[in-house]
């Protein structure tokens, strides 16, 4: 991998007016803004960019994906592995309307990414011209910027707002949109200038001092206070300061599938996983704590169940540097508006040291509960097909912890972030917010590039695999190595398992079939195995860890697994449940 | 309880950002009742007035999600009773109906209407007023043979406010404002920390 940290100095304004073309300056702005990695696919409204990019090739890698969905799906995982900003190229017309899932999975899930995309001639739109389409209005709800670039002399100031917006403040997706003819033509250029604040534009809300002494005071009266944390912690790069603050008071911590990883699952006041499918006590115990720290988190519906029934009791602290956020969905008693990075170490330097040994027991009885009923007969099977569970329980002893665990949507991603150990940041990659099956495989090579240095494993379902299975072509090519697990039961399994629950068995579309994917991964010329039987699992899941290389790895598993807990739809999460027999009809 | 809300905001000059603000509405199915688009006090900021007809909190979260835009620069949201506002109308009535009868041209003086065009086969009528004096006129015209009739959207000053111009200096050390900010649990300390 090329070091960045030499480039920033590279473009630098001066007095000297140089001609450039609109696409050499993208390749200059690319290079200021440190950017080293562009995940795409070329076409005919983005060559001129290609043909700069040629000459930029030793400077800036590119990567060939195989549909313009897998290089943004790509260049989120890039960017969630990194914290970095993901950068994509796509053309006009289809190869821009295929990023528009990963832009809407970007936005819903705060992930920075700038996407350049090409356009026709500025004379021709509006003209229906060839592969024309109108790329702006149709990514605007699915953005946190856009803008079309019609003429060079704007290229580098639009550029330059675009990596602004996309990193700072609540991350999100950026699209600049360039003619054809703005690619093209020359332009003075005076070096390229990084945006560091623009009028109208806020990222950090000014904190107020009395809100976080009104939110200490509640934490220091507090008998049983919950933190739930969302993946704000880790976009603020305030893992460190989250531990500070939760530890001063002994507060037991529980995170959405977006903050899996910012705090490290096995830390003694992880008390697990809230939501739909997470763990049995953060779910029943938010209806019994007094006070709820909310830390960069969102209240997501998969999160709260019942609105009207969440949290009742308790007074509502939260944290959070988007303000609209604040009272959307859950009203908050204290508003802490801010990048948690600052606000957390105030309101750990304003609170007081305290214990709460006894409501830390009732978790740790939870657990017990969620232990003997779920955990310990998914994990050791006695007998039967093999679980997901189990498979999870065995690679987190080759892993330690200390892979990427990168998932698609479905039962098994429910699973792996249900079992899997994470000790270390940016270790979770899903598509929290969106769900988007397809995300899983190429998130799971952009997540490679982002930490080349660390095991990247993508757990992905049979349904999910074959929306975006093309993109082992990309592992292919570049040879990345990225352990393929595909958790095979023969279903789309989170709807078949809702079929089974809530519609009467009316197992309506849901049965998948599988092509040989051993095959098809040696067609791509990856190493693959495929197990079904319990005694193969242990020596496949070794074998595929310790490949030096990418490698698929098949595993049949039970076809009518059933993930639980569940906090059944519509209801409370304190009605959570272990298991289908607890489930009362509504 | 669904209200008559008044929204203004003052936003940048950029292509796009009208339909970037409207379908915030579009998503959560609000119609808009009315929206106009005009310069403000301060070249270059361009200043939106829309009126919906939904309840405060709807409002509230809304006026977050436009006020998060980029190029948006700042949001008020207020109810009638807190802005002056008008509206203009213009009525294209036959001539000869003026010419023969004489009450509806006491009617059109009457309501303060002021002649933009006089022509042999027609005039043009101009008024301007609150949505209810307008609806009741045309009304009343209506039996004369009203031939066309067109209003515009509402235009709106806050009366609390004192401009944009302070804020824009002080922008970027500027605290949310307090309409977007506000939070019922705000300055009650002692109602939210029991002792």
């Amino acid at each position: 991998m090329i070091s960045p940290a030499h480039y920033a100095d590279v473009v630098t304004p001066s007095d000297t007016l140089t001609l450039e073309s609109g696409s050499r300056i993208v390749m200059h702005a690319l290079l200021a803004e440190e950017v080293n990695l562009i995940f795409g696919y070329p076409g005919g409204a983005i060559m001129p960019i290609y043909d700069a990019l040629y000459d930029f090739k030793d400077d800036l890698q590119h990567i060939l994906v195989r549909h313009e969905q897998g290089a943004i799906h790509a260049a989120q995982g890039y960017a969630r592995a990194s914290g970095r900003t993901g950068v994509v190229f796509a053309t006009s017309g289809p190869g821009a309307t295929n990023l528009v899932t990963g832009l809407a999975d970007a936005m819903i899930d705060s992930t920075p990414l700038v996407c350049i995309t090409g356009q026709v001639f500025a004379h021709l739109l509006g003209t229906d011209a060839f592969q024309e389409t109108d790329v702006i209005n149709i990514t605007t709800p699915v953005t946190k910027w856009n803008y079309q670039v019609t003429d060079a002399s704007e290229m580098a100031g639009a550029l330059a707002r675009a990596f602004y917006i996309a990193a700072s403040g609540r991350p999100g997706p950026v699209l600049i949109d360039i003619t054809k003819n703005a690619q093209l033509q020359q332009t003075d250029f005076e070096g390229y200038e990084k945006c560091s604040r623009i009028r109208s534009y806020r990222p950090k809300p000014v904190i107020r001092p009395a809100y976080i002494s009104e939110a200490a005071a509640l934490i220091d009266r507090a008998e049983r206070p919950l933190v739930v944390f969302g993946q704000g912690v880790m976009l603020g790069k305030a893992e460190k300061e989250f531990i500070d603050f939760i530890e001063k008071a002994d507060l037991p911590s529980a995170w959405t599938i977006m903050g899996m990883g910012a705090l490290p699952t096995d830390h003694p006041l992880a008390v697990g996983m809230l939501g739909m499918h997470g763990n049995y006590g953060p779910n029943l115990l938010t209806n019994q704590c007094d006070v709820l720290i909310a830390v960069g988190m969102r209240f997501d519906d998969r999160v709260t169940g019942r609105l009207d029934k969440y949290a009742t009791q308790a007074k509502i602290i939260h944290l959070d540097i988007d303000p609209a956020e604040i009272d959307k969905n859950i009203k908050a008693t204290v508003p802490v508006w801010g990048d948690c990075k600052e606000t957390l170490p105030l309101l750990t330097e304003a609170i007081q040291k305290k214990s709460h040994v006894a409501w830390r027991q009732k978790f740790a009885e939870c657990h017990v509960r969620e232990m003997d009923k779920v955990i310990t007969p998914e994990q050791f099977p006695a007998g039967g097909p093999i679980t997901m569970a189990e498979v999870m329980h065995q690679l987190n002893q080759y892993t330690g912890g200390e892979a990427i665990i990168v998932t698609d949507v479905g039962q098994h991603q429910m699973v792996a972030c249900r079992y899997a150990v994470m000790n270390q940041s940016r270790s979770n990659i899903t598509s929290g917010g969106l769900g988007t099956m397809g995300f899983g495989l190429p998130a799971a090579i952009g997540a490679k590039f982002g930490a080349p240095h660390r095991m990247v494993i993508a757990i992905v379902g049979d349904g999910g695999i074959q929306m975006t299975i093309q993109e082992l072509g990309t592992i292919m090519q570049t040879g990345m190595k990225v352990k393929v697990l595909i958790l095979n039961n023969e279903y789309l399994g989170m709807v078949r398992q809702w079929q089974e629950l809530f519609h009467d068995h009316r197992y309506s579309f849901v049965q998948m079939s599988s092509p040989d994917y051993v095959q098809v991964a040696n067609g791509y010329h990856i190493m693959a195995a495929s197990v079904s039987a319990r005694e193969d699992l242990t020596p496949a899941l070794e074998k595929m860890i310790y490949h030096d290389g990418p490698y698929l790895l098949e595993i049949k598993v039970g076809k009518e697994n059933n993930i639980f807990p569940m906090v059944p739809t519509g209801r409370s999460v304190s009605e959570i449940v272990l298991c289908k027999e607890e489930i009362r009809p509504s | 309880m669904k209200n008559e809300i008044t929204i203004t905001v003052y936003t940048e000059n950029q292509v796009g950002l009208l339909n970037r603000i409207a379908i915030l509405f579009s998503r959560r199915k609000i119609n808009i009742e009315s929206l106009n688009t005009s310069p403000s006090e301060l070249e270059g900021i361009y200043r939106f007035t829309i009126v919906v007809l939904e309840e405060e909190e709807v409002v509230r979260k809304l006026a977050r999600q436009i006020e998060k835009q980029i190029d948006v620069l700042k949001v008020y949201f207020n109810n009638n009773d807190e802005i002056i506002w008008q509206e203009m109308a213009l009525y294209k009535v036959p001539a000869d109906i003026i010419a023969e009868k004489v009450k509806v041209e006491r009617l059109l003086r009457v309501n303060g209407a002021r002649a933009v065009v006089i022509r042999k086969d027609y005039i043009v009528f101009e008024t301007t007023g609150q949505r209810e004096e307008i609806n009741n006129l045309v009304a009343r015209l209506e039996p004369f043979g009203l031939i066309e009739f067109v209003r515009s959207a509402r235009i709106a000053i806050i009366k609390a406010s004192a401009g944009i111009h302070d804020q824009i200096l002080e922008f970027e050390e500027k605290l949310p404002g307090d309409t977007l900010t506000g939070n019922e649990f705000l300055n009650k300390h002692k109602e939210v920390v029991t002792e």
